[in-house]
């Protein structure tokens, strides 16, 4: 899904913010977002996630470029006026409030009455499962209720946008899951856009239409997750989500959507060039665990094989975990379904392994 | 059931000592040891806070001077109810005391305690007892042959009050009242009446360097919580300062700047906003002592509130923002109800120290900037009524205790964060 500036929902146009004057936290932020799609800035602590959110949101403002809601800019327009629903990481419930009066906040300010802001209360409250709690203090109810209560008042104004930095940081992994469902669900049965920032793969895998990923102040690729995940652009996204084997080589020969690497033992591989344009460079061909195999039946016909030695076989339970010395390097990882009848491998077998040259991607010159 | 009956038995421990001595036992050694290093800060408090309150309580109800000293027309007094004529015993009592009290010079006591009743009497008790010692029967015509004054119904009525070593006439003297002869309680003469109004000024002075601590106290505080650490840290120090300077120092720096011919005053009149023969009266009147007392006491305001708001972090107020609230109703509805554990404290404090404070009016308040802790001290040292200065200051404490109590009801003791 791609989505033109023109009838883009939510636009940041050349962004750029520096807090010091001297660095900039984001560089040339372009992004555009369409109505009613749950777009997730994906990217590890101190890449600009929360930086571009909050300039979104109106409490930063943008050292240059422009912010636009609805084809209108809004770098001017103060945050009580975006009307933008927020999700804080620590939830931000006002702790001299029962959570009535929480969720009734944003509606008072608002100067709706009384009666009105007790239907929307309650309607919102239910929509979390959470209407028994409406007298309770945020105090009293665990993380978890806490968040719903912070979702519950990030919508009860019926934002058409609603931002969430980290929301399920705080919360267990069993719950967190739940969330990351209960959250997917509410933006499909309301159609609301979602900005969503996480620093965990899974959850914007799972819940995204699309990711951006961010990295040092820049989108490195913004694309729905299977793409992302299947054809990285670079290197730091295919190392960033997922695991990844990267085996070091040279360009011999590119042709169109074929490449012919040759790797540092000497050997040569046929991978699918990214971001190479010419022999001779160096490159890093990645490849992911899972999609290694070793059962020559179990490969295409075109699949390449290589030899490789089994250091070590981890048993993970669902998966057994396999370290093979692979063309000199020591860490390369095949991911074997624990199946019923599945092979025994023992460190120290030699085997050969291969792969679809599809899946085998020269990604960054180095 | 096993449990049940383990409880109604008590548990023992394995060799057969009920649990709870056991416990006791092993805790003893800990216990000691905590209250042997606790016991010289209690022995200190005991000896330097406990011990004299208690005294300044005891001296505001108990004055033996008259008592002590004329131990016959005491008991006189005592013997025969209110309202009964002095007849020739009774006479025969105050000759007879006035003769030993001659020997031992104590007149001057026992007159100064009668004086504090009612004015004027204490040369009354020296001069008679100067001629005490030719004293002849009849007592009465001798005493009044000694001073007219004697045969006075009202001094007879007052020495009957202060014939009982306890009694709470300083009480009432500090509320400007008094006994009359008949021992009923009526306001004092109207031109005699300056404690009540000088508690009325004290807290309403209080009150008003409350209020303007808190104001001026208020935004610092909330600079010092979210400025960038360096740069708080600078204003922290800048906000102790005056903690870092004696007091006296402080006061006199506010002088030469207040004074009229001080800084202030010569820069007005410079830059021509008065004139020469208008420079304003700063200091030595209310407006020096809520200047210099403001300034002084600000350091408390700040303190709490800091410590209050430094960990309320700012997504509450973007949050509220983000929901739809100017910029105002966040900070009215989100940010200031937060803060008010620090708003009560610091308030409290400064109140408090602010109600008992004596060396800044001492030293700037003039004639109209006195404050009730300096007529305390008045009638330490100058005077010497230590009877009614321990009246005075005991009202002060039991004002304060019952203002504590209030703040307890209404807003409670727990929302207390004094740092
Ligand atoms: N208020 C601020 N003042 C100065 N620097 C900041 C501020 N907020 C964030 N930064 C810096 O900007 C960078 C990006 O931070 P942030 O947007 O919070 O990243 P993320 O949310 O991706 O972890 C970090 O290096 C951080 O130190
Ligand atoms: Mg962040």
């Amino acid at each position: 899904m791609s989505v033109s500036h023109a009838d883009a929902f939510v636009a940041f146009e050349h962004v750029q913010k520096s807090y010091d004057g001297v660095s900039l936290v984001v560089k040339d932020l372009n992004l555009s977002i369409a109505k009613g799609e749950f777009l997730t800035m994906l990217g590890p602590s101190g890449s600009g996630k929360t930086t571009c959110l909050m300039m979104l949101a109106g409490f930063e403002t943008a050292t240059n470029g422009e912010i636009k809601l609805d084809g209108t800019n809004i770098n001017m327009v103060p945050p009580h006026k975006r009307g933008i629903g927020m999700v804080f990481q620590n939830y931000a419930l006002f702790p001299h409030m029962t959570v009535g009066e929480n969720l009734s906040f944003p509606l008072e300010v608002r100067g709706m009455g009384k009666a009105d802001r007790e239907a929307k209360v309650k309607r919102a409250l239910d929509m979390v499962q959470m209407g028994a709690f409406a007298n309770r203090r945020p105090a009293q109810l665990s993380g978890g209720q806490q968040q719903r209560i912070a979702l519950a008042r990030a919508l009860v104004f019926d934002p058409k946008l609603v931002l969430m930095d980290e929301p399920l940081g705080a919360l267990d992994k069993q719950l967190r899951e739940h969330m990351q469902f209960e959250i997917k669900h509410l933006h499909e049965s309301l159609g609301i856009t979602v900005v969503y920032v996480t620093h965990d793969q899974g959850e914007a895998l799972t819940m995204s239409d699309r990711i951006a990923v961010f990295n040092d102040g820049r989108i490195q690729q913004l694309a729905p997750p299977a793409e992302l995940y299947e054809r990285p652009d670079n290197s730091f996204v295919a190392g960033f989500i997922g695991e990844n084997n990267k085996l070091p080589g040279t360009i011999e020969e590119l042709s169109g959507d074929k490449a012919l690497v040759r790797l540092a033992t000497g050997e040569r591989i046929e991978a699918t060039p990214v971001n190479v344009t010419q022999k001779g460079q160096k490159t890093l061909v990645s490849i992911r665990p899972e999609r290694v195999e070793f059962k020559p039946e179990m490969m295409p016909d075109d699949a390449h094989m290589i030899g490789a030695e089994v250091l070590e076989v981890i048993y993970m339970g669902d998966i057994l975990r396999t370290v093979l010395r692979v063309a000199g390097s020591d860490d390369f990882v095949m991911k074997m379904r624990n199946t019923l009848g599945q092979t025994k491998l023992v460190p120290g077998q030699k085997i050969r392994v291969g792969w679809d040259p599809l899946d085998a991607r020269a990604l960054d010159p180095i | 059931m096993a449990e049940v009956s383990a409880a109604a038995v008590g548990l023992t421990t394995a060799d057969g000592r009920p649990l709870r001595t056991a416990l006791a036992t092993a805790q003893q050694r800990a216990k000691r040891r905590a209250f042997l290093l606790v016991l010289p800060l209690l022995a200190f408090i005991v000896i330097t806070f406990i011990v004299p309150i208690g005294q300044m309580m005891h001296q505001a109800v108990y004055n033996d001077g008259f008592s002590a000293n004329m131990p016959r027309l005491s008991a006189w007094f005592a013997e025969h109810p209110v309202g009964t004529d002095p007849d020739e015993p009774a006479w025969q009592a105050l000759a007879l005391d006035l003769q030993d009290a001659a020997t031992a010079k104590t007149a001057g006591v026992v007159g100064t305690r009668v004086n504090y009743q009612m004015s004027g009497t204490r040369s009354l008790f020296t001069s008679t007892a100067r001629k005490a010692k030719d004293f002849a029967p009849p007592y009465r015509d001798a005493v009044i042959a000694a001073d007219k004054k004697w045969d006075d119904p009202e001094l007879w009525g007052t020495m009957r009050q202060v014939s009982r070593a306890y009694s709470l006439n300083f009480f009432l003297a500090a509320l400007d009242m008094t006994q009359d002869r008949q021992g009923m309680i009526v306001a004092m003469p109207e031109d005699r009446q300056i404690y009540v109004d000088l508690f009325v000024k004290t807290f309403l002075l209080a009150g008003l360097i409350t209020l303007t601590c808190f104001l001026l106290g208020f935004p610092i505080a909330h600079l010092l919580a979210t400025l960038p650490l360096r740069w708080s840290n600078l204003l922290m120090i800048l906000v102790l300062l005056p903690f870092w300077t004696s007091l006296l120092v402080r006061t006199t720096s506010w002088i030469v700047l207040l004074q009229q011919q001080g800084v202030v005053n010569s820069a007005l009149v410079a830059t021509g906003v008065i004139t020469e023969e208008g420079r304003l009266q700063m200091i030595y009147n209310q407006m020096g002592t809520i200047i210099a007392m403001t300034h002084i006491l600000l350091p408390f305001m700040i303190l709490p509130l800091y410590s209050v708001m430094r960990p309320i972090p700012p997504s509450y107020v973007r949050a509220a923002r983000s929901l739809g609230a100017t910029s105002w109703t966040a900070f009215r509805r989100i940010y200031l109800p937060q803060t008010l554990p620090g708003i009560g404290a610091g308030s409290l404090l400064v109140f408090i120290l602010a109600v008992g404070y004596y060396i800044t009016p001492a030293l700037v308040g003039g004639a109209s900037g006195q404050l009730i802790s300096n007529l305390i001290a008045f009638h330490m040292q100058d005077s010497l009524n230590w009877s009614l200065a321990s009246a005075l200051a005991a009202l002060l404490l039991g004002a304060v205790l019952v203002l504590y109590w209030l703040y307890d009801r209404l807003v409670g003791i727990d929302n207390l964060k004094l740092g």
